[in-house]
């Protein structure tokens, strides 16, 4: 009676790691947690290479992160705010990959995003307690407009997302600096800047102040991560995922099946768009105790060049594989690097091994999953086998 | 014996599949030797190890006798090795002259001497009755006649082993009869030609002997003149397939499908590529579409789904006028299709075998709880139209489907369309490229839903499937249905007439 427990028991177990193993987001894990691996190694032979005599302190510290001079919850905070804005172009850059799509245009999505904030915060003063709420919407908007006309082309004309993505950037550079610059109530024509962000608009610590005193956290963050497990959700469990992947994997079968594949994929980049929107105006709208110095409130300076957060999604939704919880960590990752107090070239060196690796993901996904797979199962495994592809796939093994 | 080629013991390996598996191919000089096997059978891998484009893992290749290296195609060439691919590998806006002569160009003073060329060529057209004419561009000479341009580069670089991989697929009845006769002169001539099909009545008509493979593996080598078409398809298959298919009188109801004066104009070229097309499916029959592939049936068919727009006409379904109606309120309308191209229409590869089975009902709410895809029920679901349709997989509803082979893949769709319950099924080309075992199977399906009183239009390039299957035939040529026949009353040869274009004398619908 006991053994018979013992036994089924056993098998549930092994039944649990049989699922476990097939399921994506292990294989995700463990085929990014080797990129990683791979990455820091290089990391040191660079170092190495580099200054032989320090490299092992380098390295250290690279491992230590940007918690050794301060206390570590100021590190942990800091880190955070940081994670922010990428965490948020990540998820849009992901989830445009997740539809079939590569959105290059987060930079202007995000830019935009900042520039309707920044409107919102200067002339809503009346709306009080909502002002920041409402502000945020501004960006959400904002993107999701920018994006929505990508869609829009490549739906209805067959224009390549990449071009148009590329030139709103540009646009919407241009276009938030006249819109800056040409506005007296919110540029400071002496310190060629915004002024900093009423207090009234400024974002909430909701409090993580209190956790990570004296860092710049807010609440921010908090929305990222329930926003990246909001889209998980849509994915994977809810029907519009399931068109808007199924039109990303294939147009002609979508299509086939009754899914309005050009409203998907306006959709899709209008959802991709508002998410760097929604990152962009949390990202000006933050309080930022630190960078800020004493007095707290950011302020927008117009630039000639395009916002580097959008870019530096890319890498992020790469690295978490367009998983949009995996994306949480990549970014904050990500970010961990990037905030070293370490030469930037080392760490995008760093970066840019990691992302490579993570290219061969899928490879080092198979190669794990084949080992595992020829040690168990192995009758399972012959069974697929026998069951052969069709030639024109199996020929491209 | 006199053998020009010997592919000895031959065994490529990729991984976790043995493609080819100890295999011995020995060609006579002068003789037609016909390749046979099912798809994924390891011709393609065999004859690719010949062409040098595989190294073997094991095995070595003779000419005359004596041991060679193919490293390349390069190699292949040099040893008199040449192939016609399936698809041909000719530029489009080239003469024919300048597509036999390209890569081996004869020159003078560093021009090409076109006059030395042309007459080569026309030599040869001639002595083996091939008729071109050289001066035509590729893109305006029909397909057989392509086929006989790759046929010329062969013999222009003075190949004699000629290796022909699938050259009936595009040809009409009387092409074919016309490559045969080429073939058997080839033969006479010395030339030793390797002839890849899986049709038996080709085989049967044309090559002296015939090597059958099976998944890899080598079943036998047979003089054809001693063996029969069942010996030959239980050789392939490994079981007794039978040719005839039992077939009840059809009871034939209402109409329900109905295109009245469909027209589809391209929108680069500004041609019809349907035109005028009017015919009704009615209840409990089958109707075919057959054609030459590119004469208006995919676009035909596309236009009744909805996936491309008409530019003028009606079609009606049960009643309904769907010209204008959205894909999905023909597929929850009452049509079912089976789409030609099952990896661009059929499936999206990368989703799981169960939510490939629910492409068409996600959206219904015995699936769909507020939004959310209710996963339980597709699974449900998905196991159900396994086990009823015997749909394979390594894992069952969560395997990939690229992972699947290409007939559990059709097996799947045809599961899915035919659960749809739905009042017509089209099926277009169901059976392209698969093995015997599969073509078989989808076929009951298809007689078995016109025997439940559903209306089946059926597209096809087979003409066995369309004199076997169909209760009625229409052929499609140029956009036009120039044809609608009894197929009790009419012979494969009068249907390559009309496919070719000619009205054999019969009054036009």
């Amino acid at each position: 009676m006991n053994d018979r427990r013992e036994i089924a028991l056993k098998d549930r177990i092994i039944d649990y790691f049989r699922i476990l193993r097939t399921k994506q987001g292990f294989k995700t894990f463990t085929a990014v947690a080797m990129a990683v691996g791979v990455g820091l190694l290089a990391g040191l032979l660079v170092l190495i290479v580099a200054n032989p005599g320090k490299s092992f302190f380098g390295f250290l510290y690279i491992l230590i992160g940007p918690f050794g001079d301060r206390s570590p919850m100021i590190g942990i905070g800091e880190m955070l705010y940081y994670t922010t804005p990428i965490l948020f172009t990540g998820l849009s850059v992901g989830f445009a990959f997740k539809t079939g799509m590569f959105n290059i245009g987060a930079s202007g999505q995000f830019m935009v995003g900042q520039c309707a904030a920044l409107y919102v915060a200067f002339y809503g003063q009346s709306l009080g307690a909502i002002q920041w709420v409402v502000a945020v919407i501004a960006g959400i908007l904002a993107g999701a407009l920018w994006g929505f006309f990508v869609g829009l082309f490549k739906a209805l004309f067959n224009v390549n997302e990449v071009i148009t993505a590329i030139m709103f950037n540009y646009i919407g550079l241009n276009l938030v600096n006249i819109l800056v610059r040409g506005n007296p109530l919110i540029y400071d024509l002496n310190r060629a800047r915004s002024y900093k962000i009423p207090a009234g608009a400024r974002l909430p610590d909701f409090g993580l102040q209190s956790i990570f005193p004296g860092s710049s956290v807010d609440i921010g963050i908090i929305i990222a991560i329930l926003v990246a497990i909001m889209l998980y959700i849509v994915l994977n469990k809810t029907t519009f995922g399931y068109e808007l992947k199924a039109v990303g994997l294939n147009k002609n079968a979508s299509r086939y099946a009754g899914i309005n594949d050009k409203k998907s994929i306006i959709l899709s980049m209008s959802i991709a768009g508002a998410l760097s929107g929604l990152g962009g105006a949390l990202q000006i709208l933050s309080p930022g105790v630190i960078t800020a110095g004493k007095s707290l409130g950011k302020e927008y300076t117009p630039t000639d060049i395009v916002a580097s957060e959008g870019f530096n999604g890319i890498p992020v939704a790469l690295l978490g594989l367009s998983n949009p919880i995996a994306i949480i960590f990549s970014a904050i990752f990500v970010t961990y690097l990037q905030r070293l107090n370490y030469p930037i070239e080392i760490i995008d060196i760093i970066i840019a091994i990691i992302i490579y690796f993570s290219a061969f993901a899928i490879l080092m996904r198979n190669i794990l999953a084949s080992a595992i797979s020829r040690r168990k199962d192995k009758k399972a495994f012959e069974d697929s086998t026998i069951d052969h592809p069709d030639i024109d796939n199996g020929g491209a093994v | 014996m006199d053998y020009i080629i010997e592919m000895l013991n031959i065994t490529k390996e990729f991984p976790g599949i043995i493609a080819n598996d100890n295999i011995t191919l020995q060609l006579r000089r002068g003789e037609i030797h016909a390749l046979l096997g099912e798809n994924g059978a390891g011709k393609s891998t065999l004859m690719s190890v010949l062409f040098g484009l595989y190294q073997p893992e094991k095995g070595e290749i003779h000419k005359n006798g004596e041991y060679v290296e193919i490293r390349n195609p390069n190699d292949a060439n040099d040893l008199g090795i040449g192939m016609v691919h399936q698809h041909f590998k000719l530029v489009e806006n080239f003469t024919v002259l300048d597509n036999i002569i390209l890569g081996v160009e004869p020159t003078k003073n560093g021009f090409i001497d076109r006059k030395l060329a042309r007459q080569k060529v026309l030599e040869l057209s001639e002595s083996y009755k091939l008729f071109i004419d050289p001066d035509k561009l590729i893109e305006d000479i029909s397909v057989g006649m392509q086929q006989r341009v790759e046929i010329l580069k062969m013999l222009y670089r003075n190949n004699e082993v000629l290796i022909f991989d699938e050259p009936t697929a595009v040809l009409t009845p009387q092409e074919i009869d016309e490559l045969m006769l080429i073939m058997k002169n080839f033969a006479a001539d010395g030339k030793s030609i390797i002839f890849i099909t899986h049709k038996l009545n080709e085989i049967m008509a044309v090559a002296d002997r015939c090597t059958v493979l099976r998944k890899g593996k080598l079943m036998g080598t047979v003089d054809i003149k001693d063996s029969s078409k069942k010996e030959l398809s239980k050789m392939m298959v490994g079981r007794e397939i039978d040719f005839e298919i039992q077939k009840n009188p059809a009871k034939i109801g209402k109409v329900v499908l109905d295109v009245e004066g469909l027209n589809v104009i391209s929108s680069h070229t500004k041609k019809h590529l349907v035109e005028d097309v009017s015919f009704q499916v009615r209840a409990g029959e089958i109707v075919c579409i057959a054609g030459i592939e590119g004469n208006g049936q995919s676009e035909l068919v596309y236009a009744i789904t909805g996936l491309t727009k008409i530019n003028s006409g009606t079609v009606k379904i049960n009643d309904i006028d769907i010209t204008n109606k959205s894909i999905r309120f023909r597929n929850d309308n009452g049509i079912s299709h089976i789409p030609e191209d099952r990896h661009k229409f059929g499936l999206v590869l990368d989703y799981s075998l169960a939510k490939n089975l629910v492409l068409k009902k996600y959206h219904k709410p015995e699936f769909n709880n507020h939004g959310f895809i209710n996963e339980d029920a597709i699974n449900e679901f998905a196991d159900k139209l396994i086990e009823q349709y015997d749909v394979r997989s390594g894992q069952g509803r969560v395997t990939i489907t690229r992972s699947m082979s290409g007939g559990n893949q059709q097996k799947a769709i045809i599961a899915r369309e035919v659960s749809q319950d739905s009042d017509l099924l089209i099926s277009m080309q169901a059976t392209r490229g698969l093995d015997v075992g599969a073509i078989d199977y989808i076929n009951h399906q298809i007689i078995a839903q016109r025997d439940k009183g559903k209306a089946v239009l059926m597209v096809t390039l087979e003409l066995d499937e369309v004199m076997t299957l169909s209760d009625r035939i229409l052929v499609m040529y140029n956009g036009k249905i120039v044809a609608d026949v009894d197929p009790k009353k009419t012979t494969i040869a009068e249907l390559g007439l009309y496919m070719a274009g000619g009205s054999g004398g019969k009054d036009n619908e």
